[in-house]
């Protein structure tokens, strides 16, 4: 059993990575990443919203009519969205503020969904849980790397601590202003699934085809 | 026992769980509102004080706001007005609405559109009379439209401090118009020129001190000549004749 949990809870984490591996949620990977603190609360937000809404869903899954599962599943997590998110508005403010729409598309957001559908409809409430707190850590780990990267180079902080005194404050780093916009977080990603599909080859996908020259006499010219 | 998929069990199963999302939900609205609603107050009351450059580390907000008189102004008339009660005005919702807004047409410098017939500004007195006044400002930069206030000190000419509390531009360009030492650069400048006319400009590049007008003048923010420029326009706006010029000529003369 205690192998088990092990392999549910941290199979996500490295293995099935549900940002590298799945391609899952990368649009509030490239959104929120900008401060570390805000990463961290959206990471805490969607880890709760998985497994909670795993545990749910398992719970119900002999009752729920194949025709609408996915509209039932949907109405659990948004559920448990508009409550995640107005508790931080109640308790965290300033933080609800900066990530504004982002807490609201963690309905939208694959990962959610994709667990409920693929692991909690078939797996029993405790170790669906589980799997949700996984995920929510695998999605955590990429979040937290591309903030540390985005924040510490972006910004010169962590955590919104000075760390390099940028040269507007009469330091002498100068900021890489990029990284504090949504397309660096592509490329970091990017670099990311290399080195781990570099680390666990088995993770590299076999092309879906093969590029084919322009013409014959192409190869030759 | 029935099949999942008939139709009387589909039913039944969408109703109930519709009913048990909603009262949870609601539950969690209801209960948690009391708390938002504070947070939202005393994220204005600090976005306010942050502004006039009055925020202290360690006091209390509510004690600190406690001084400062919320008043509405009628932008017309340019005098304090009953009209509105600020408890409960929404500036913002009201310059959305045809019947509490103008249209600016051709004064609209800020980009604004139309300006909300009242505004809410408040004034932090003394015993002599005005102490400060904190003037809310807002105007379209690069990307967004950026929302903020500015103090003004005594003489409602000088600058007492400047900040925008909600904007969307660049990160680590346009969004210098949050660095500390940026903002700092406002205060003492004045806003008037001798002949009582709107002066206060942000202007590209690095301000010449030795020069009369640098009074006026605030430096550029390096990489965001648009919202350099966007701030420059809302302030004229503000500043200006379709702003609080007239409400403070009439505060100046006593006739508010």
């Amino acid at each position: 059993m205690s192998t088990n949990v092990k392999e549910v809870l941290f199979k996500p984490v490295f293995n099935e990575n549900p940002i590298a591996l799945q391609i899952l949620g990368i649009c509030s990977a490239l959104a929120v990443t900008s401060s570390l603190k805000v990463s961290f609360v959206m990471c805490v937000a969607l880890t709760v919203v998985t497994a909670f809404s795993n545990l749910f869903v398992s719970l119900i899954r002999n009752h729920i009519p194949g025709s609408i599962r996915i509209i039932v599943q949907m109405t659990i997590i948004a559920s448990l969205v508009i409550v995640v998110d107005q508790i931080l508005k109640a308790v965290a403010y300033d933080i609800s503020k900066q990530l504004s729409v982002f807490v609201g598309l963690i309905i939208t957001n694959c990962i959610v969904m994709g667990r409920a559908e693929a692991y909690a409809m078939k797996n029993p409430p405790g170790a669906s849980f589980l799997d949700g707190i996984g995920n929510g850590l695998g999605y955590s780990v990429i979040l937290l790397v591309l903030a540390f990267i985005r924040e510490l180079f972006g910004a010169g902080k962590l955590f919104g601590f000075e760390i390099f005194t940028v040269v507007n404050n009469g330091g002498w780093y100068v900021p890489n202003g990029m990284l504090l916009l949504p397309p660096s977080a592509f490329f970091l990603i990017g670099l990311f699934i290399w080195a781990l599909r570099a680390w666990k080859k088995d993770q590299a996908e076999a092309p879906d085809f093969k590029i084919a020259p322009n013409s014959s006499e192409g190869e030759t010219a | 026992m029935a099949s999942n998929d008939s139709t009387s069990k589909t039913i039944t199963v969408a109703l109930v769980l519709c009913i048990v999302c909603s009262v949870f939900v609601c539950t969690a609205a209801v209960m948690l509102r009391p708390a938002q609603q504070a947070n939202k107050d005393l994220d204005r009351k600090t976005n306010i004080l942050a502004a006039a450059g009055m925020l202290q580390e360690g006091v209390s907000i509510d004690e600190q706001f406690s001084s400062i008189n919320t008043r509405a102004v009628d932008m017309a008339t340019g005098k304090f007005t009953d009209a509105v009660d600020v408890a409960t005005y929404d500036q913002r919702k009201a310059s959305k609405d045809p019947a509490m807004s103008d249209e600016l047409g051709d004064a609209d410098l800020a980009k604004i559109g139309r300006r909300a017939k009242y505004s809410v500004v408040y004034v932090i007195e003394n015993d002599s009379g005005i102490d400060k006044i904190i003037l809310p400002i807002k105007g379209y930069g690069l990307w967004s439209t950026l929302y903020g206030f500015v103090a003004l000190e005594s003489d409602l000419n000088t600058v007492a401090g400047l900040g925008f509390y909600e904007h969307a531009e660049t990160p680590g360009l346009g969004g210098e118009v949050d660095n500390p030492n940026w903002k700092a650069k406002w205060i003492g400048k004045k806003s008037y020129d001798a002949e009582n006319k709107q002066a206060l400009t942000v202007i590209k590049g690095s301000v010449d001190s030795s020069r009369p007008e640098a009074i006026h003048q605030i430096d550029g923010l390096s990489g965001a000549t648009l919202t350099g420029k966007g701030v420059d326009n809302l302030i004229k706006f503000w500043m200006g004749k379709d702003g609080f010029a007239p409400f403070l000529a009439n505060l100046r003369a006593g006739e508010a």
